[in-house]
């Protein structure tokens, strides 16, 4: 994961981590790797890694108990949420980048529509 | 709010009459890793020297772990100076035993798993070690200490940018949790993902303190950005 230096790193290990969830790749009740082994991996701080797991507690997606580690919640509906949030986050800033072309919701449409299939061809 | 490790008030410090603080005064807490940050001649070697206790003639309070600079002081606290402190004939197990016999805190296992954690050679004198490896068995040995207070100075100046990576994951994954670490550098951009809190020297003060996060927060902009900006005012 590439860290932007010039905003504050816990947020972005918050936001990492609710891809990580929103996408599968730590599945529901799945445990998670202990705060030191992210923190190797991202090259960060344990501390900041700490303070970032506190944050995806509190916001649900997982629960920490206090002998055998931190989990994925396995309450779907939330990871769902999470997911659509992140979605409609990236949403939002495609169509205000949109709107600064001067685009119309039906070019923009047709746009998505087009790089939706390629995308999916090169895959 | 745990009570601080570290507590300096207006330390002053001159070499004959130019002075190098200027009644400095910091408090940190422990269970952090603090980028002591500043251009050469700022005074952070002056500072680390006198926290470390091996510089006298200093006006100020200092208090270590409650202990004032001195023997008491140095058993709790683990000092890697900049300049290379080993003998150029030792290999790394002559200065494992060394560290073993001064410092009654020392891991030799510990420092034996960083040494090949590292990947130093065993059968090499420092002599015949370049300088990234001779600035990793320093780490390794400063680093395998139980110490409270671990003040580093400038421990990744000068190597290549695969010996720092190598070197700041040896560092994080040996650090305890409830130790202050405290790494002095003038390239921040090499800490800046690491470390909890900054404190920037100019003229022998405190320039700007405070959490990483909330500084880039306030000011929009990456510590080294923010490093440069205040410099150059």
């Amino acid at each position: 994961m590439q860290l932007d230096n010039s905003r504050p790193i816990w947020a972005q290990l918050v936001d990492e981590f609710r891809r990580n969830i929103a996408a599968g790749r730590w599945g529901p009740g799945q445990k998670l790797p202990p705060v030191r082994e992210l923190a190797l991996e991202l090259g960060v701080n344990p501390n900041t890694v700490q303070k970032s797991l506190s944050e995806v507690d509190r916001l649900g997606l997982t629960t920490t108990e206090r002998t055998s580690g931190r989990f994925v919640t396995r309450d779907e509906a939330l990871i769902s949420a999470a997911r659509a949030a992140l979605a409609t986050t990236t949403a939002d800033s495609f169509i205000s980048a949109a709107h600064g072309l001067g685009m119309s919701l039906d070019e923009a449409a047709r746009l998505v529509r087009d790089r939706w299939q390629l995308g999916k061809d090169s895959q | 709010m745990t009570s601080p490790i570290l507590e300096v008030t207006h330390l002053t410090k001159a070499y004959r009459g130019r002075p190098a603080l200027r009644g400095l005064s910091l408090s940190l807490q422990p269970g952090q890793i603090v980028g002591l940050m500043g251009d050469n001649g700022s005074g952070k070697t002056t500072l680390l020297k006198i926290l470390a206790g091996v510089l006298a003639d200093w006006e100020g309070t200092v208090s270590l772990a409650s202990h004032a600079p001195g023997p008491a002081s140095k058993q709790l606290v683990s000092f890697l100076p900049d300049a290379s402190f080993l003998p150029d004939s030792h290999r790394p197990a002559d200065s494992i035993s060394l560290f073993s016999r001064f410092f009654a805190d020392f891991d030799e296992a510990k420092a034996r798993e960083m040494v090949d954690f590292f990947g130093l050679p065993w059968d090499r004198s420092l002599k015949e070690m370049s300088k990234g490896m001779r600035e990793k068995l320093q780490i390794s040995l400063a680093m395998s200490r139980r110490a409270r207070i671990y003040l580093l100075d400038e421990p990744i100046s000068g190597v290549d940018p695969a010996s720092r990576d190598v070197i700041l994951r040896g560092i994080l994954q040996n650090f305890a949790e409830d130790a202050l670490l405290v790494i002095s550098t003038h390239l921040i951009q090499d800490v800046e993902q690491v470390v909890d809190s900054v404190v920037f020297l100019k003229d022998g003060q405190v320039f700007l303190e405070g959490a990483a996060d909330d500084l880039r927060d306030a000011h929009g902009s990456s510590l080294d950005a923010l490093f440069r900006k205040v410099y150059a005012s």
